[in-house]
């Protein structure tokens, strides 16, 4: 059993979490995740590590409620328990020898983007954040963010705060004047992520991805979360979650990722049902 | 009296309309009076040649002769000297493969039913005696031991009772490895896992689960927290794809996939939270004992399944008991068939499996006859799943974070084979990740295997 030691609501979606998992804590790096299970019946998700105090021996991680098990994980309080916490799993972002790097994040992937950006600001790097969202309501991050980048840019789908528009206006915007970078990180939905390497490509800036596909085991066991990179099978778990975003086969990975669609909204909403039964 | 019938006596199972649809065992074992009337058939030959087929070199005749005295418990001390998984092993070894194959009695008519007989022992012993497992006295070395699957709980098991002080660790949140990931309840029931898991912890031993080693810890860390030896039974790893068209699409899965949301996360159970793709037709890849699981599966969730294998039914490399069972449960075999293309539809599943028929030439390096396409034979299978369960390739998580650690071209680890010991000082490793995928019983050989050699290795320590 890991304990849950502080939980904070970011916005009506996300949730932070700081989990104890000293073993886990002590290797997570930037860019590597977890496996966790909220219970015994649970599923075996995989999140993104979004900090760590090796002292504490704690690791942070940051959830949007998307699926039953979310919902679930989101329902436990600071001082509870979680089944299963089990990392750090995945190779970590590669930053080495990187002097100007453009991170970009998109929603709950700037919780993903955000440790990687510390990492470059700490080892001297310039560091350029574009940080996107639907709308206002569901900004987070933005002073830490701010924290850790010479120039940071924040857009909303909707205008409702910063620029209207998704991330890559100010990406293109940036490189169409000029400006260079040895490489962008990004970390966001599928579709952000492919317009991204679109953007980057005809400026033959390199990008790389933090892939986030269905797993189970976490370990090269399965082949769940296989993806086809520069035409041949990779596995997230064990050959990622980074990869070459001019490698990466994003409509493949849009449709695998819709595989248990249907099963989740409707254990979502029964997972609703039975939690509006106790509300009651 | 010696019992001359040319049959051996038939396992009773559960009706197969019946457990098409249920989880539940499959074969329910022997009564006392059945496993005294197949003990009788064993002529309990002085040069025992069943013995030599066993890997673990069971005393078999000696067994069989307690259960025709009616000794069940002396029966099971006997298996229990060679062997510390007897009711998995009676389950799920190929013994028509192994010691079967070299029984007298199978030269004119049927073998003696060793492996019946095993499972007979080992349940009747589980049903009937009261272990008093006491923790022996700790001679204070550490020992640490890599996976939790059948060579990891046997080295564990082995070095416990010498008074080692073993750490398990497991990578997964339930113990037992391939024996719960892999191979599902209606083979064998995970109770029969948990209990050994049990006898381990009264042993002493101490299990760690969700600790990934070469992630979360390193060999070389363990050496540094005082560990003085590490076994690395760390089993398979990676599940191959056939690099055909298609293979990424939604409804393809690996086997192991397919069974570990099954038997590790209950997804077929109402209350497990891990989703599962329900198929109309389901085809398997492959024709071994885990296609044949997953192709069991399938069917226990509804779904019509076929097999396709590219040699004939007589080259299956599953057990025959599996492949019985498989067919008497309504599973369609395809033989002399191998894939090219999965076709999909346009919201990216699976809607048909192209193939070739094929024809069997001269023997290739295997010794198996190597089949071959038969020009212009393309066909296609309508389907809406599709299981590949073609083998492994080793896992590089231990390989990629240990210095030294040396392995062959096909990533396994190498090692003595009398001593299970690696190219590393105190590091010692058996089961799939040296063999690739191979069977329990030889898993549990080599972890009985490095248990002794840490043991002569540690004395001196």
């Amino acid at each position: 059993m890991y304990k849950i030691a502080s939980k904070k609501v970011l916005n009506s979606f996300v949730t932070q979490m700081e989990i104890e998992a000293p073993l886990v804590a002590k290797k997570a790096q930037a860019g590597q995740f977890i496996i966790l299970r909220v219970d015994e019946n649970g599923e075996r998700i995989p999140l993104t590590v979004a900090g760590f105090d090796r002292k504490k021996g704690l690791v942070k991680i940051i959830f949007q409620i998307v699926g039953a098990t979310t919902n679930k994980l989101n329902q436990k309080n600071a001082g509870e328990f979680i089944a299963d916490f089990v990392g750090p799993l995945g190779n970590p972002t590669k930053v080495e020898g990187l002097k100007r790097v453009c991170v970009i994040g998109g929603g709950v992937g700037c919780a993903i983007a955000l440790p990687v950006a510390e990492k470059l600001h700490n080892m001297g790097c310039e560091v350029d954040s574009i940080i996107g969202f639907r709308n206002s309501d569901l900004l987070i991050l933005e002073d830490e963010f701010k924290a850790v980048s010479d120039n940071l840019v924040v857009t909303t789908d909707d205008g409702s705060y910063g620029l209207k528009g998704n991330v890559t206006m100010p990406l293109k915007e940036a490189l169409s004047n000029g400006k260079q970078y040895d490489e962008i990180i990004t970390v966001g939905p599928l579709v952000m992520m492919k317009f991204v390497v679109l953007t980057a490509k005809e400026y033959n800036v390199p990008v790389t991805v933090s892939m986030n596909p269905i797993m189970i085991d976490g370990t090269g066991m399965c082949g769940g979360c296989r993806l086809t990179v520069g035409g041949k099978i990779k596995f997230a778990c064990v050959d990622g979650p980074d990869f070459d975003g001019y490698q990466i086969d994003f409509d493949e990975a849009m449709k695998r990722g819709t595989t248990y669609r249907d099963f989740e909204r409707h254990a979502y909403e029964e997972n609703c049902n039975l939690f509006k039964k106790e509300v009651k | 009296m010696a019992n001359m019938s040319l049959k051996r006596n038939e396992m009773p199972t559960q009706d197969a309309k019946i457990r098409a649809t249920n989880f539940c065992e499959v074969a329910l074992g022997y009564s006392e009076e059945t496993a005294i009337d197949e003990a009788l058939r064993c002529l309990n030959c002085k040069n025992a040649p069943c013995v030599s087929g066993c890997p673990v070199n069971i005393h078999i005749p000696e067994f069989i002769e307690k259960v025709k005295q009616g000794d069940f418990e002396g029966a099971y001390q006997v298996i229990y000297k060679s062997s510390s998984l007897p009711a998995v092993c009676g389950r799920v070894c190929p013994q028509e493969k192994q010691c079967e194959s070299k029984c007298i009695r199978g030269i004119k008519g049927e073998s003696v039913g060793i492996g019946r007989l095993e499972r007979f022992v080992a349940d009747w012993h589980n049903a009937h005696t009261i272990e008093n497992i006491e923790k022996p006295l700790s001679n204070g070395k550490k020992v640490a031991v890599i996976g939790s699957g059948p060579s990891g709980l046997t080295c564990a098991g082995e070095l416990a009772k010498k008074g080692y002080e073993v750490t398990v660790f497991e990578a997964l949140h339930t113990a037992g490895g391939v024996l719960v990931y892999g191979i599902p309840e209606f083979r064998l029931p995970k109770a029969i896992v948990q209990k050994e898991v049990d006898a381990l912890k009264a042993l002493g031993v101490d299990l760690q689960t969700n600790v990934v080693v070469g992630k979360t810890i390193t060999i070389a860390e363990l050496f540094d927290e005082g560990y003085k030896a590490v076994f690395i039974g760390s089993g398979a790893g990676l599940p191959r794809f056939m690099g055909i068209e298609g293979e990424s699409l939604n409804g393809v899965y690996s086997a192991n996939e397919f069974l570990t949301r099954n038997n590790l996360m209950k997804a077929y159970m109402d209350g497990s939270d891990t989703p599962i793709f329900k198929a109309k037709h389901t085809v398997v890849v492959g024709g071994g004992n885990v296609a044949m699981d997953a192709a069991r599966t399938a069917k226990r969730l509804g779904s019509k399944v076929t097999i396709v294998y590219r040699r004939t039914e007589k080259e299956l490399p599953a057990r025959l008991e599996e492949v019985h069972h498989a067919k008497e449960e309504g599973i369609n075999f395809a033989m002399l068939t191998n894939p090219v293309k999965i076709n999909g539809n346009q919201n990216g599943w699976v809607e048909s499996i192209v193939c070739d028929k094929m024809e069997l030439s001269e023997p290739d390096e295997s010794g198996r006859a190597r089949p071959v396409k038969i020009p212009n034979s393309e066909f296609k299978i309508t389907a809406d799943c599709v299981i590949m369960s073609i083998g492994t390739s080793p896992n590089p998580l231990i390989k990629d974070t240990t210095d030294g650690l040396e392995v062959n071209k096909y990533g396994g680890i190498v090692v003595t084979e009398e001593t299970a010991l690696t190219s590393l000082k105190g590091v010692y490793a058996g089961g799939d990740a040296v063999t690739g995928a191979a069977t329990v019983i030889s898993a549990m050989g080599a972890g009985k295997t490095a248990a002794k050699s840490i043991d002569e290795y540690l004395k001196n320590v």
